[in-house]
């Protein structure tokens, strides 16, 4: 089956990814803030068929006292997926990926927040997924990023997400569900657009030297374009 | 979760308000806030909605999956309801296995949707007492402003009506499962639920967050369209009398009706 689908799309244009992007574009962006009531901040994103919702609560009081920090806020980040978010029903819950995840989100989204100024509090960022189809966790982050700064938390900048890969011999920005899956690499990245520091890297598969800084460079490209949303969708929130 | 505390000056305002015959919202007291339905938004869902009953919201998901029937029913398919009350939801919403508060929204809605018989389970048998159709409900609520429960039950409704399945034939004790034949779920009955919130001695319709916190007891009453009963629940520690009971119940007779009205237009007749 795999085997079919692969040979058809290499015979008819290598360039051609399957949804007819080129290597180097977007899937479709979408990104609101504010869309929640009771939350402090809160984000709804769709990029592609991505869809996912983040909520921002805090700076508030942190009852698990063996987490407090004396001189900072702690920022915690829960990542969920909903049980019918993908093709096969996720069984409710934290898993060992969704873990792995919010602490990857915490740790990318911490260097942009003025942690210092809330000693003994909690900062905390909850993102759901409702609808998956590949880069959940880039657009999570994207997302959280967002609400934080509709929370009104004091940042240094607004942290930005963004993966690109290999699939089908060709490097690419933002994979697709189908190009993660079948391709031969994945690198998602997050970054600080003003410093262009980098807070989040992972990869998996295999590049070429040459190759990952092919990847890197589209990424940090599309973490750029994908920032000029993010404050659109605070402007459009707030006036200019 | 954290019970939420709420200052007795603010009860004593809230019931009085009440008592005088009007709301904190301005509402009249039998009045529903603005409701909101749509349905289909989850491609990967093989039926969903998004139910907005004021500034409450639930996202709900409809997916089917193939399992074994249960020994006792051989061949009724199964209903799964499961609900979680995300922590993003409200701030005394905490991550974690269901709580009891969350779980007694998922039975009342199953029982609502169960014994208001809007899928046809015996219809969803692939093998007698082998295979059915398993249909896992999940509710997603995203934003909590009061009254979980009419909403929950407007979303699961409009979701598995929303909601299509593969069809299925056996050939030769294999299951052929064909899903470029989508056919809609079996759907018999459209029940909805409205809930009565006791209040200073009065009865409001769709209680908000506000109202929760303070309320006395409340009634939740599944209604069928033919404005027969199938399912209740009484909630809060204090007690109802019989003429509130029937009040409430002839209450929730009327409300469900208005409720009916955002219910998809196309499948109502069916």
């Amino acid at each position: 089956m795999i085997i079919i689908l692969t040979s058809s799309l290499t015979n008819s244009d290598a360039k051609k990814r399957p949804d007819g992007r080129a290597f180097d574009e977007l899937r479709p962006l979408k990104i609101e803030a504010g869309v929640l009531e009771r939350a402090d901040g809160s984000a709804y994103l769709e990029i592609g068929d991505n869809k996912v919702l983040a909520a921002v609560y805090g700076p508030r009081e942190l009852h698990v006292r063996r987490l407090l920090k004396p001189n900072m806020a702690i920022l915690r980040c829960r990542y969920n997926m909903a049980p019918f978010s993908v093709e096969d029903r996720k069984r409710p819950g934290p898993d060992r990926r969704s873990v792995e995840i919010s602490k990857i989100t915490s740790e990318a989204l911490q260097p942009a927040v003025f942690l210092e100024k809330f000693p003994r509090s909690t900062i905390d960022v909850f993102i759901e997924v409702l609808q998956a189809e590949g880069g959940t966790r880039c657009a999570g982050i994207t997302a959280a990023s967002v609400a934080l700064a509709d929370a009104g938390i004091p940042m240094r900048d607004m942290v930005v997400a963004c993966a690109a890969g290999k699939s089908n011999d060709q490097v690419i920005m933002d994979l697709s569900e189908w190009e993660d899956k079948e391709g031969e690499a994945d690198l998602p990245i997050a970054l600080m657009p003003r410093t262009g520091e980098i807070t989040l890297m992972q990869m998996d598969g295999h590049l070429t030297s040459e190759e990952f800084n092919q990847a890197m460079d589209l990424a940090i490209k599309g973490c750029q374009s994908i920032s000029e949303e993010q404050k659109k969708a605070i402007k459009n929130r707030y006036g200019d | 979760m954290v019970q939420s505390i709420v200052p007795e000056i603010i009860r004593e305002s809230v019931t009085n308000i009440i008592k005088n015959g009007e709301r904190p919202d301005g509402r009249a007291l039998d009045q529903y806030r603005e409701i909101s339905l749509e349905t289909g938004i989850i491609k990967k869902a093989e039926g969903s909605a998004r139910v907005k009953i004021g500034n409450t919201q639930i996202v709900i998901g409809a997916k089917p999956q193939i399992g074994e029937p249960f020994p006792d029913t051989p061949n009724v398919g199964v209903l799964i309801t499961n609900s979680e009350l995300l922590p993003m939801a409200a701030p005394n919403f905490e991550p974690g296995p269901p709580d009891e508060r969350s779980v007694e929204l998922s039975r009342v809605t199953d029982r609502c949707i169960r014994e208001g018989k809007v899928v046809d389970l015996e219809k969803l048998a692939i093998i007698e007492g082998q295979k059915v159709w398993m249909i896992f409900l999940d509710m997603h609520i995203v934003d909590y402003d009061g009254n979980l429960m009419d909403a929950a039950v407007l979303g699961s409704v409009a979701a598995l009506m929303d909601a299509k399945i593969p069809t299925t034939s056996c050939e030769e004790d294999e299951i052929v499962i064909d899903y470029e034949k989508m056919v809609p779920l079996p759907i018999k009955e459209q029940p909805l639920m409205s809930t009565m919130a006791k209040i200073g001695g009065q009865l409001v319709a769709d209680p908000s967050r506000e109202e929760e916190d303070i309320l006395d007891a409340r009634l939740s009453v599944g209604v069928r369209t033919d404005g027969s009963i199938c399912a209740m629940q009484k909630g809060g520690s204090v007690p109802f009398t019989r003429e509130e009971i029937l009040k409430a119940v002839k209450m929730a007779q009327e409300k469900t009706k208005e409720i009916r009205e955002h219910l998809p237009k196309n499948l109502k007749q069916k």
